[in-house]
């Protein structure tokens, strides 16, 4: 099994610590998803959820 | 037992399931494309002042339909076959759980035909965006959500996909570039979708009386996250397939893997904060969110677009120069083959993206001086340059490009096919660049009738302005021409080309799967990874590796720098001050 393995471990050692990071999709998805939520979509609504109602 | 075959040309690798899903998004893609132009010949052709052919509520029934058409179910039906392609064919892996697949594909056929139904039954004319409190049958949001839910199954395939690949070891390293544009196209696509499901959902809900109320403002906001980030998915899949015909044709690659990888991920990052340009000059939301998301993020997803829009031609250039082009510094550029309809694709959509929609995006997204042109024709200009120039005519490419490779026909009027990409950028780039100058001048969008015929409040535009529309009407015919002439060439490749494997018959070109015969149970050899290149490991160190594209990238930056002081100058001479 560590046989195996060995290959992976050597090609992973010829990636960059920063592009394994960002060879995971998932991790990425979650930045792509998390980013726009918080600042458009998150802070958009409060700001209109926040204007105040005019008096009748 | 995953079946494969291999393209005896290319040497790309098909997974029997996931080529024919590939197929089938792309010919239904190719008909919504069609319906499509037809209504937009409709539209240019009401819009076109001396023309004027529909009654008013015909033609807002036909600019909803042409905008939804458009904007979501031709691009989004060929952004699935791009996905399969980048997920499968570029890793050699098979395709993740194929009958997922053919349910989201149903579902989106499903979905698009429930709401042209709602559209042409001329209750629910409330454009794209349909805003509130305009209330569309039921059945238009209801369509719109079903096609949503379709297109988020196939982007979790795509990334299932990438778990298969990986996990039985398809590829060596890391992703190709092209898989990795194709996984942020991905990424965007689902914050699109969820957005898409926020607002739609409860409006769906308020159509049919379950909710008394929807915030317009609150509408908007929300709404803006579907339909602008809709289009960015195009941007990011449009920028991989440069990547890969650039790749294909030229034998290019990156010039640095590293920053090309290193934009994409600005594009996650910022390019869906770009959404906020729509609501420039909404009242009730502060400055500071307009700027921090147009003018702060924007620009940096602009910058990631400035980074493909150089590393593409770059790449080509370092190929056309190994090649021995080397004489000035444009000789790799003019003995470009300008007759293969791949290559005139990638061009038109590159330089009509860059030139024409880049540089009037960031105007938009300035809030000072977006305020001159906002909600008028200039914006339809605009996007006409980034989503037809940029992503259609890129999608035409590939399609020229994978008709003998995926559906193994040969193309028929190859003569007319020569010539298609130019007719159609021509008559495209005539739309946008007119329809932003007459924006300029003022003139609203979705409008009926410029001329505001027996409106008491009626406005007199500028006769100048009625000559621009009357041009970019001009150019909208031409455009629909050279549309026309794609739809013919590619479902005429279909149905009449030559083929190319015994296999290939009539139904097959349309999804039905090539009998066994044409496939292997054999596992295609593991994708190898790519040596670095020469350029980019003494990159900073030979000086101008492409000097051509530097020159082509300045020529792009004057061109951006004296046209946003030009707007600034406009801007100021909106109010007098003395």
């Amino acid at each position: 099994m560590a046989e195996e393995n060995k290959p992976d471990e050597q090609e992973d050692e010829n990636i960059s610590p920063w592009q394994q990071i960002i060879d995971n999709p998932f991790l990425l998805l979650f930045i792509g998803v998390a980013m726009p939520t918080v600042f458009y979509t998150l802070w958009g609504v409060m700001e209109v959820a926040t204007i105040p109602i005019a008096p009748y | 037992m995953a079946q494969f075959r291999q393209c005896p040309d290319t040497g790309l690798f098909f997974h029997k399931e996931a080529e024919n899903l590939m197929k089938a998004n792309a010919v239904a893609g190719v008909v919504c494309l069609l319906i499509a132009g037809i209504l937009a010949l409709l539209v240019v052709l009401t819009r076109w002042p001396a023309v004027h052919l529909l009654p008013a509520d015909t033609f807002y029934m036909v600019l909803t339909a042409h905008g939804v058409c458009a904007l979501i179910f031709w691009m989004i039906f060929f952004e699935m076959a791009i996905l399969y392609f980048a997920g499968s064919t570029l890793l050699r892996s098979r395709l993740a759980t194929p009958r997922w697949a053919w349910a989201g594909f149903v579902m989106m056929i499903i979905g698009a035909v429930m709401t042209l139904a709602a559209i042409f039954g001329g209750k629910s004319s409330v454009m794209m965006t349909s805003y509130v409190p305009m209330r569309a049958e039921p059945s238009f949001y209801l369509g719109l959500v079903i096609f949503a839910v379709g297109a988020l199954i196939g982007c979790f395939v795509y990334l299932g996909t990438l778990v298969v690949a990986k996990n039985e070891k398809t590829y060596e390293g890391s992703v190709p570039l092209v898989t990795f544009g194709a996984t942020v196209a991905c990424i965007i696509a689902i914050f699109t979708i969820a957005s898409g499901a926020e607002i739609l959902i409860p409006t769906y809900l308020w159509s049919i009386g379950y909710i008394s109320h929807i915030d317009p403002a609150m509408y908007r906001v929300i709404w803006w996250a579907l339909g602008h980030s809709s289009q960015q998915i195009n941007v990011a899949a449009h920028v991989a397939v440069w990547y890969l015909i650039a790749g294909v044709i030229f034998g290019a690659r990156p010039m640095s893997e590293k920053v090309s990888r290193a934009a994409y991920l600005l594009y996650i990052f910022f390019l869906q904060l770009a959404s906020a340009h729509h609501l420039m000059t909404d009242p009730g939301i502060s400055s500071e969110w307009k700027v921090f998301n147009t003018s702060y993020a924007m620009y940096l997803a602009v910058l990631a677009s400035m980074i493909h829009g150089l590393t593409v031609p770059g790449a080509v250039e370092v190929a056309q120069r190994k090649k021995g082009l080397t004489n000035g510094a444009f000789e790799w550029l003019r003995k470009a083959p300008w007759d293969n309809p791949v290559v005139s694709s990638m061009w038109i959509s590159l330089v009509g993206f860059g030139f024409l929609g880049g540089i009037s995006g960031v105007v938009m997204g300035t809030e000072q001086i977006s305020i001159i042109i906002h909600n008028t024709i200039y914006v339809p200009g605009h996007f006409h340059a980034t989503v037809v120039i940029g992503t259609t005519i890129a999608w035409m490419g590939l399609t020229y490009l994978l008709i003998p490779v995926l559906f193994r026909r040969k193309m028929i009027f190859p003569q007319a096919a020569k010539l298609q990409p130019y007719i159609f950028g021509l008559g495209m780039s005539l739309v946008a660049v007119f329809h932003m100058a007459a924006g300029t001048l003022g003139v609203a969008r979705r409008h009926w009738d410029m001329g505001f015929a027996g409106n008491p409040l009626g406005f007199e535009y500028p006769a100048t302005a009625y000559l621009l529309m009357g041009i970019a009407g001009i150019g909208g015919v031409i455009g629909v021409i050279g549309g026309a002439m794609f739809c013919v060439i590619t479902v005429g490749s279909l149905v009449f080309g030559e083929k190319l494997q015994k296999e290939a018959g009539l139904l097959q070109s349309f999804g039905v799967p090539m009998a066994d015969s044409a496939y292997t149970n054999e596992k295609p050899e593991r994708l190898p990874m790519a040596p670095a290149e020469a350029v980019e490991a003494n990159h900073g160190e030979a000086g101008f590796e492409a000097p051509g594209t530097f020159i082509l990238a300045m020529v792009l930056l004057v061109s951006f720098v004296i046209y946003y002081f030009i707007n600034w100058k406009y801007l100021s001479e909106v109010w007098g001050l003395s």
